[in-house]
């Protein structure tokens, strides 16, 4: 570890940097590390995340398929059912309340009412055989001693909420009455259904046309103005990302490579994989290229998660990092402000080679 | 209207040789842009319909979803046609049409100089090997107790194309083509990750040297690193082996990254046709820049400074399209005009054709 950066602050101490500095974050994650004994071996699905967000801010996680995302977001939601296989440590802080240790029924308790959560499928995450306004009405009533006519007023508010056209009437539709954009919608309202003040979206649009997805992103945004709440993002796709995110934290096989403001990390990205990333998407705003950047080699298993730097055996810059890379995982450490890079290479190295190598093919 | 409409605008654009088209261009409506002998597909007035049906025992025709209705292009030998569109715009049936999985209710297909629009099974069957398919999920596209050997060998042994002795030796040579280890011969399709099944895929696709690729969304289950690779493999096998592409996509980034010209879809109907470069810098047609504008883009400060076009509802049913322009349901700039007439799709500069009334020229990127 003779990283230079390593006299700034470390990633323990992380969201002391980011947005809304002095309150205490609304959420804040700490070593959080999620694994799975399958008949394989351990899955070391997410090992030492830290995080925080504030309320109002909504922050992006990206990765590859495998790469943790899900499993963080189904940590913090209580979703896992913990026991033999699974094992779940570190803190989940909401509100200053843990949740990693806290009873199931607390968290079912706050479940819904404080969180919710939007799934990417909306067919396969409402139940076929209930109308949306018994789904929507159901779990109001879950969180608040209302009369089922007053629950099905405040399911049909918000459906109108959430833009679906003659809400009181489709409040009697069943899901696959609906259209893909329309289901998301509904699946919203449901999540709204509590006024939670941190929503987690698991690839929201993933399975939308992009005109679609243009509402659904504009509908989150205006809905975050409204309620001011916690939004976590989770997609692989880094133009919504950069659309819709306050923050953008990467991830690769279950751990954090890069962590802050959009601004900073789309313009001055420090993370390799996330320069792979970057250089690897076809972009609508810049020239056409000859030839697509490629990052080599597959996501590792996460059995088998490489020593080191996880990314190393696909890191163009390996060798410049020297071999610490293969052997030392690297800190996750503040480089600017709200701005953690967890990468070997030396940061004034980090930034010459974005600014020479990178930018140009971008 | 479709048949009066057609009939003017049979022509289309070709890139390779703008010289032609821009001599063309004055005979508006009347030429064909790309020379007969340079065309390998020829798509005219093509038309779908699926019957809606209802009751059980004695079903009767209740409808018809108009997936495909009156589309005419040609693709050129070589050329890589992209065809975007949002679901229900009807381009896999389109693909499927090509490819002869199903047949058209009307209009017709010319191969290779060969009509296909309703050649039985038999004789569609020599046919296959020189149109070949990629699927979008490499997960279920693949008959996971065969070994990729054999998946790969399927189309050699049904064609008849190599003997016992030749198949291996052809199949490795195919693995090797498309970046995979010909080793894995006699491994199953479970123990490949996402992209090299997605290889897998292309090789059987390559097996019988095909004319026409028909690729129908072959990289939108993938992980974003791994779509580079696989659009590189692509775009080397087209160089290599001088391949003609349909690449059937909606993300439109992808599509301008590898298409020569690129035609939108809406609702059954093609709305827009033009070569990469005038769809993606000036697109004429107002749901081409919704489209566009609803692109994300990575880059924060430029996605907030950009002007966004978010359309109003969704795609209608084909079932019962709107009448007269489809869509002028979402259309901002719709008049009484769109709701009475149906835009005929006709050419505004030189191999650039859009249906629209009031069509105008807009770069939204």
């Amino acid at each position: 570890m003779t990283d230079p950066s390593d006299t700034a602050e470390k990633g323990d101490t992380a969201g002391k940097g980011d947005t809304g500095a002095g309150a205490p974050p609304f959420l804040e994650v700490r070593d959080l590390r999620v694994r799975f004994t399958t008949d394989d071996g351990v899955v070391r699905a997410v090992d030492g995340m830290n995080f925080s967000l504030q309320r109002g801010q909504t922050l992006g996680i990206v990765g590859e398929s495998g790469s943790g995302k899900s499993v963080t977001s189904l940590a913090i939601m209580g979703l896992h059912r913990r026991g033999r296989r699974v094992a779940i440590d570190g803190q989940i802080l909401l509100d200053g309340e843990d949740l990693v240790t806290a009873p199931a029924a607390r968290v079912r308790e706050l479940r819904g009412r404080r969180m919710a959560m939007i799934f990417q499928d909306p067919l396969s995450s409402m139940h076929p055989q209930f109308t949306v306004g018994e789904q929507i009405v159901d779990a109001y009533q879950v969180h608040n001693k209302v009369s089922k006519a007053a629950a099905r007023n405040r399911a049909a508010e918000l459906l109108e909420l959430v833009g679906i056209p003659e809400p009181r009437r489709r409040l009697d539709d069943y899901p696959h009455h609906f259209s893909g954009g329309m289901r998301q919608r509904a699946m919203i309202a449901m999540a709204l259904s509590c006024d939670p003040e941190l929503l987690i979206a698991d690839e929201p649009t993933t399975a939308l046309d992009v005109t679609v997805q243009a509402q659904i992103l504009d509908l989150m945004r205006t809905l975050q103005k409204e309620f001011n709440s916690a939004i976590i993002i989770i997609t692989h796709e880094l133009g919504v990302v950069a659309e819709i995110s306050h923050d953008v934290l990467v991830m690769y096989a279950g751990q954090v490579m890069e962590h802050g403001p959009v601004e900073q990390v789309f313009a001055a990205a420090e993370h390799p994989y996330t320069w792979g990333l970057l250089q690897s998407i076809t972009r609508l705003d810049h020239q056409l290229e000859t030839r697509l950047h490629t990052i080599p080699g597959t996501p590792p298993s996460l059995i088998n998660v490489p020593p080191g730097c996880p990314f190393h055996p696909r890191c163009a810059y390996r060798d410049v990092a020297g071999p610490a890379t293969g052997t030392v995982r690297p800190e996750l450490a503040l480089t600017g402000p709200g701005h953690r890079v967890a990468c070997h290479l030396p940061v004034a190295e980090r930034r010459r080679l974005f600014r020479e190598k990178v930018t140009p093919t971008l | 209207m479709n048949k009066t409409r057609l009939d003017k605008t049979e022509a289309l654009g070709e890139p390779t040789q703008p010289a032609d088209a821009t001599e063309q261009a004055g005979a508006a409506g009347q030429r064909r842009a790309i020379d007969p002998a340079d065309e390998l597909v020829r798509l005219t007035d093509v038309e779908k319909l699926f019957p809606v049906k209802r009751g059980t025992l004695l079903q009767r025709t209740v409808g018809a979803v108009r997936a495909v209705d009156g589309v005419s292009f040609s693709i050129a030998r070589g050329e890589t046609l992209g065809l975007v569109g949002e679901s229900g715009s009807g381009k896999s049936t389109l693909g499927r049409l090509i490819s002869r999985l199903v047949e058209p209710t009307g209009g017709s297909i010319v191969f290779d100089g060969t009509d296909i629009s309703h050649v039985s099974t038999r004789r569609m069957r020599p046919l296959r090997r020189d149109i070949q398919m990629i699927f979008q999920d490499p997960y279920s596209s693949l008959n996971p107790r065969h070994t990729i050997g054999s998946i790969v060998a399927a189309p050699l042994r049904v064609q008849g194309l190599a003997g016992r002795g030749e198949l291996r030796g052809r199949v490795r040579e195919l693995l090797e083509q498309v970046g995979l280890n010909p080793e894995h011969y006699n491994r199953y399709p479970n123990e490949f990750s996402g992209g090299q099944r997605q290889r897998i895929g292309i090789a059987r696709a390559l097996a019988t040297r095909p004319k026409l690729i028909i690729a129908d969304e072959p990289v939108s289950a993938l992980d974003v690193s791994i779509r580079a690779q696989i659009i590189n493999l692509l775009d080397d096998l087209r160089s290599e082996l001088g391949l003609t592409f349909l690449f059937i996509a909606h993300d439109l980034s992808m599509v301008r990254h590898i298409s020569d010209r690129v035609a939108v879809m809406y609702l059954g109907q093609i709305i827009e046709l033009a070569d990469r470069t005038s769809l993606y810098e000036g697109a004429l047609h107002p749901y081409s820049h919704a489209l566009l504008s609803a692109v994300p883009i990575p880059d924060p400060s430029s996605q907030r400074r950009r002007e966004r076009i978010i359309l109003r509802d969704e795609v209608p049913s084909p079932l019962r399209p709107p009448a007269a322009c489809r869509f002028h349901p979402r259309c901002w700039k719709a008049q009484d005009v769109c709701r009475s007439e149906a835009p005929p799709l006709v050419e505004h500069q030189p191999g650039h054709l859009a249906a629209c009334h009031f069509s105008e020229k807009r770069s939204v990127v």
